[in-house]
């Protein structure tokens, strides 16, 4: 390839990214204007948080138990050798509630639940639903995209609170009843150390955020598929990718934010 | 699946999230230790504070009776003046002292008052007369190197130097 159209390559993929950004943009103020259609018809949103969120509860739940059970292993292996196997606690419940808790969900939810968001809005737009529905007067945005937006945005705070739970209790268990360090110390330890504001509430603001940019971005995707089996399953890739990197990307904003005064 | 079952379910979802979030601040928070019994108001002026910080606990015979409410700097006395918040149901007499602990060798520094033998208390507003600073690593260990090479300078002729006395 010749310099220039190394170039301009280089050129067209920025110009493509930023037109990309703009209208994810454009898409989070259309359903932002919509969102009274969520007050109105609760029921819709309440379908997608069954959808998104129940049938998540699963991994999740599962995952946060194994994630739970190394942290326990491998923080003891670390902790034992300043001989201070007590704070395992704190170790578990920090990682879990400040980092590991919304991070590990936000990308289990971008699996889980933002490529079968993306699937379902692409086919709809494949088999033309969308356009059928434009044309009975219904909006998309408020009967599809909305109900759907809340709904993960709703589902993943809960997810990641039960991630963290389940993964205290994963580590609880391989500390307290395999290792066997003393139960006492070990929540006692953990109760001095995790500020409910500074860790807990972060973690739930957190993991909101990461909701939002989720959904937003596997109902962005699957809005703007190319209506063929083959743009559908580009679209979902593309969600659990960008979902993935997004998610990442802002952790690191909102740590450096959120925990460094 | 119809309205009522899904909503059902839904609510499981959202009450298994608060229970959730329950346990993150009740079991492996520190929401149990906030404390909502009413309170009165003590200063106290150290010269030195050390890494003691807002919200530390005030403990008395290693019970805890309240907690720092603030920490600020005196410009007139050139001291640190600490606000503690002691909750109403403990009561110490006027000329309890306090002092800046540290629990364990690493852990986190709190406030320990001794209680006196005066038979007025301390009230809203009053202020703590005995205190004592937090010791700092550094200052101890250079007071222990300037004590030991005194000792050394003093034991010359031909004794070997008496092993420094541990405080």
């Amino acid at each position: 390839m010749s310099p220039t159209k190394a170039i301009a390559a280089l050129g067209g993929w920025i110009i493509d990214s930023i037109h990309r950004l703009g209208a994810l943009a454009r898409l989070l103020v259309t359903i932002a204007a919509g969102s009274g259609a969520a007050v109105r018809r609760p029921g819709l949103v309440s379908q997608q948080v069954h959808f998104i969120g129940n049938y998540s509860l699963v991994i999740i739940a599962v995952s946060g138990l194994f994630v739970g059970f190394v942290l326990g292993l491998q923080g003891y292996y670390t902790l034992n050798r300043y001989g201070s196997e007590e704070a395992l606690g704190l170790l578990v419940a920090l990682s879990l509630t400040r980092e590991l808790g919304p991070v590990v969900t936000a990308l289990l939810f971008a699996g889980r639940a933002g490529t079968s968001l993306t699937a379902e809005i692409g086919l709809m737009k494949a088999g033309e639903q969308l356009a059928a529905m434009e044309v009975m007067a219904v909006d998309p945005v408020r009967r599809v995209l909305v109900p759907r937006f809340w709904g993960g945005a709703i589902a993943m705070p809960i997810l990641a609170a039960v991630f963290s739970m389940v993964g205290i209790i994963g580590g609880w268990i391989v500390g307290v009843l395999l290792i066997g360090i003393d139960a006492g110390v070990f929540w006692s330890q953990m109760q001095g150390g995790v500020d409910i504001f500074k860790d807990v509430a972060n973690g739930v603001i957190k993991s909101f955020i990461f909701g939002l940019a989720v959904t937003l971005i596997a109902l962005f995707e699957g809005w703007n598929a190319k209506p063929t089996p083959e743009g559908v399953a580009r679209a979902t890739t593309r969600t659990v990718v960008s979902g993935a990197l997004v998610v990442l990307g802002l952790d690191f904003l909102l740590t450096a934010l959120m925990f460094s005064n | 699946m119809t309205r009522e079952k899904t909503d059902f379910w839904v609510g499981l979802f959202v009450l298994l999230g608060i229970i959730a979030l329950v346990f993150l601040a009740l079991r492996a928070g520190n929401l149990s230790s906030f404390s909502f019994a009413p309170t009165y108001q003590v200063q106290a002026y150290f010269d030195n504070l050390g890494g003691l910080k807002v919200r530390a606990p005030v403990k008395s015979s290693g019970v805890v009776v309240g907690r720092v409410a603030g920490i600020g700097f005196d410009n007139q006395r050139y001291q640190a003046v600490v606000t503690l918040d002691l909750e109403k149901q403990y009561e110490f007499p006027s000329d309890s002292s306090a002092s800046i602990l540290t629990s364990g060798l690493l852990g986190e520094q709190y406030i320990g008052i001794t209680p006196g033998g005066d038979d007025k208390m301390l009230a809203q507003d009053s202020t703590i007369q005995y205190t004592q600073s937090a010791v700092v690593l550094e200052e101890l260990i250079s007071k222990f190197l300037y004590s030991s090479a005194d000792k050394e300078g003093t034991a010359k002729g031909g004794q070997p130097a008496p092993a420094p006395a541990t405080p």
